[in-house]
């Protein structure tokens, strides 16, 4: 198919995607605008997540940890009588890069097994850490009572908050898609296909990789300062591995490797929690299993199959992980190698 | 702070350290052999816990319990690993922390079902309770002891088991190089099944003693596992020795943490500090040595 073609196409899925998440939302109620910032908030983090598993090759297993950093610093922010979105986001943000950035600095030392572990204990770590904030609630957790406002604009209406946060989505998709398309985000992709190469050309890994890591760590931290907002509430759970766990799910069900599909991820994966905890409050009794089935059943994420039946573009591949220990699958293992 | 309240302590971080030892021998040898990441590992101990206290009710006798729990434990691993570990060995690491991290869920959520999601507080077998001195005016538990001692006997095993049985050869050679086993005409699908059930009863078999010392709830295998994890990282990802230092290393340093910062610092940071503590100590060891304590893994 001519490329022009393909970029049309996947252009005009795009606005549909859109244009929906504009209509449908307020056509349904309050409840779906709610639910669909929910998406949209879930959906940041996880695409913070993809920026280091899909494109860096890093998978971290504590990006909750960084979300839950936004989520209290947003929170406490409101709460100490910083209610300007415009001095209080950024704020957040800023707190969030300088954990991501002492974190980072240290579990980017190890690599592949080791990295998983050592996110997953530093996300813990902070756990430990919000559960003792006995000024703030401990493991209750604490209320903020109101949300940011735009100075002019108050975000207390539903629809007002959904659509800020939607156009921060956008912008920070916008965002991701030029940094990895620039010569920084090249780097980062030769670092994913083969480090020792990216090295040997003069590029230190360890920094870029660092860079990365505290650029996911800021986008995960507004994400978070966004749920406080939309929660007017923030307990220890933002922090948990849990939730780390399911933000790494949404990626995969959506598909590594875009940005467009952690989105996509995180829209299916609250769906179906809300769907089934209609009809059981043990929905994790299916939603393990599904999550067993996608890895061992299917190749492609959703955002994958969507392209693939389209035509509407190159499907994102599994992304090639940063793990020395694991011997590369020989020839005939190799899934899907064709002609 | 008295001589005999330290060394009671101390004795707490041991038999904690060996529990320890007990989880992070199973994730280290599944990993080092199968090249299985198992964050369901927390699962299997949790289920150790809910299973005795299953078998307890139906026999209302520790004597038969307890193996009983020790079996059924083995035999989920053993359909685990035939329906979801054997098509995960030749996937890659993000698909198995993800499927197993799926089974976690699912199990969490499975002994809600079936048994409550309160917790269930677990009675210290009639025969054991009771305490003795071991230094003078220092009264230990009997229980904690007698569990120390079968950790103690468990590591042994483990020990001849690798190092003295034709078994064990095949595990030391299957974590140095699992083609050439297979080459030789090992049947490396028993050895491997073999190897995760005997991760799995180890896992149990900690569940089981700790259950009446934690309670049994759904997710308690979570903070264990985390732990486990901290273990792993510190002693050096496939290294059974590493796994028994780093154990208790990580076991002894939690429990006198517990014990000794909130008597050095009275502040509302004191719970914080305790409970980074162990993560603290990760760091650095991390700092100094990349890959753990004994790396047995070289690419």
């Amino acid at each position: 198919m001519r490329p022009n073609l393909v970029l049309r196409r996947r252009g005009w899925l795009l606005l549909l995607l859109l244009a929906v998440a504009i209509l449908l939302p307020p056509w349904l109620g309050t409840y779906y605008v709610r639910f669909a910032t929910q998406i949209a908030i879930y959906g940041m983090a996880a695409l913070s997540v993809d920026l280091l598993l899909g494109y860096t090759g890093l998978i971290t297993f504590g990006q909750a940890g960084l979300f839950g950093v936004g989520a209290y610093a947003g929170g406490m922010l409101i709460v100490l009588g910083v209610t300007n979105a415009f001095v209080a986001w950024p704020l957040a943000i800023l707190i969030t890069m300088l954990f991501a950035l002492a974190i980072g600095a240290l579990s980017l030392r190890t690599r592949g097994f080791q990295f998983i572990m050592v996110t997953l204990a530093f996300a813990q770590m902070l756990y430990y850490f919000a559960q003792s904030l006995r000024n703030w609630g401990g493991d209750d957790g604490f209320s903020t009572q109101r949300r940011n406002d735009l100075g002019f604009l108050s975000l207390e209406s539903h629809a007002t908050f959904y659509y800020v946060v939607l156009v921060l989505l956008v912008l920070v998709v916008w965002l991701c898609h030029r940094l990895v398309r620039s010569e920084f985000g090249m780097v980062i992709r030769g670092i994913r296909d083969n480090e020792r190469r990216v090295a040997a050309i003069g590029f230190p890994p360890y920094r870029y990789k660092l860079v990365i890591f505290v650029i996911a760590g800021g986008i995960a931290g507004l994400a978070g300062a966004l749920m406080a907002n939309h929660a007017k509430f923030v307990n220890p759970a933002v922090l948990s591995w849990q939730l780390s766990g399911e933000i790494l799910a949404m990626v995969i069900l959506g598909s590594a490797g875009s940005l467009i599909g952690p989105v996509i991820g995180a829209a299916f994966f609250l769906a179906f929690r809300d769907v089934l905890s209609d009809y059981t409050e043990h929905w994790m009794l299916f939603f393990g299993p599904l999550l067993v089935a996608r890895v061992l059943l299917l190749r492609d994420g959703i955002w994958g199959m969507l392209l693939r039946a389209t035509g509407a573009g190159e499907v994102p591949k599994e992304p090639k992980v940063d793990f020395p220990e694991v011997p590369k699958p020989t020839a005939e293992e190799k899934p899907g190698a064709g002609p | 702070m008295t001589l005999a309240l330290l060394i009671e302590q101390l004795f707490n971080g041991v038999q904690f350290g060996l529990m320890l030892f007990l989880m992070a021998v199973g994730v280290t040898l599944v990993f080092g052999i199968m090249r299985v990441i198992n964050l369901a590992h927390g699962s299997l101990f949790m289920i150790g816990g809910y299973f005795l206290m299953a078998a307890l009710d139906w026999t209302s006798s520790y004597v038969l319990a307890v193996p009983l729990a020790f079996l059924m434990s083995a035999l989920v691993a053993v359909v685990l690993e035939i329906i979801v570990l054997r098509p995960l060995y030749r996937r890659g690491p993000l698909e198995q922390v993800l499927a197993t991290f799926g089974l976690t869920l699912f199990f969490n959520e499975a002994v809600t079902v079936i048994w409550g999601r309160e917790s269930i507080p677990l009675q210290v077998p009639p025969l054991l309770t009771g305490s003795v001195e071991i230094i003078p005016g220092g009264a230990y538990p009997i229980y904690r002891l007698v569990i120390t001692g079968v950790a103690i006997v468990a590591g042994l095993l483990l020990y001849l088991l690798i190092t003295r049985t034709r078994v064990g050869a095949l595990i030391r050679a299957g974590s140095d190089n699992r083609e050439i086993v297979a080459a030789l005409g090992i049947n490396i699908s028993l050895l491997y099944t073999l190897v995760f059930a005997l991760s799995a009863m180890l896992a149990a078999l900690a569940g089981i003693m700790m259950g009446p010392l934690l309670s049994v709830e759904p997710g308690a295998g979570d903070p264990i596992l985390i732990l486990t994890l901290v273990v792993v990282v510190i002693g050096g990802i496939g290294s059974v020795r590493g796994a028994f230092v780093g154990a208790l290393m990580v076991g002894i340093f939690d429990t006198l943490a517990r014990v000794l910062i909130p008597l050095a610092i009275q502040t509302n940071a004191t719970s914080a500090l305790v409970g980074m503590a162990v993560y603290v100590l990760m760091a650095v060891v991390l700092l100094f040595s990349r890959t753990g304590l004994f790396a047995a893994h070289r690419g």
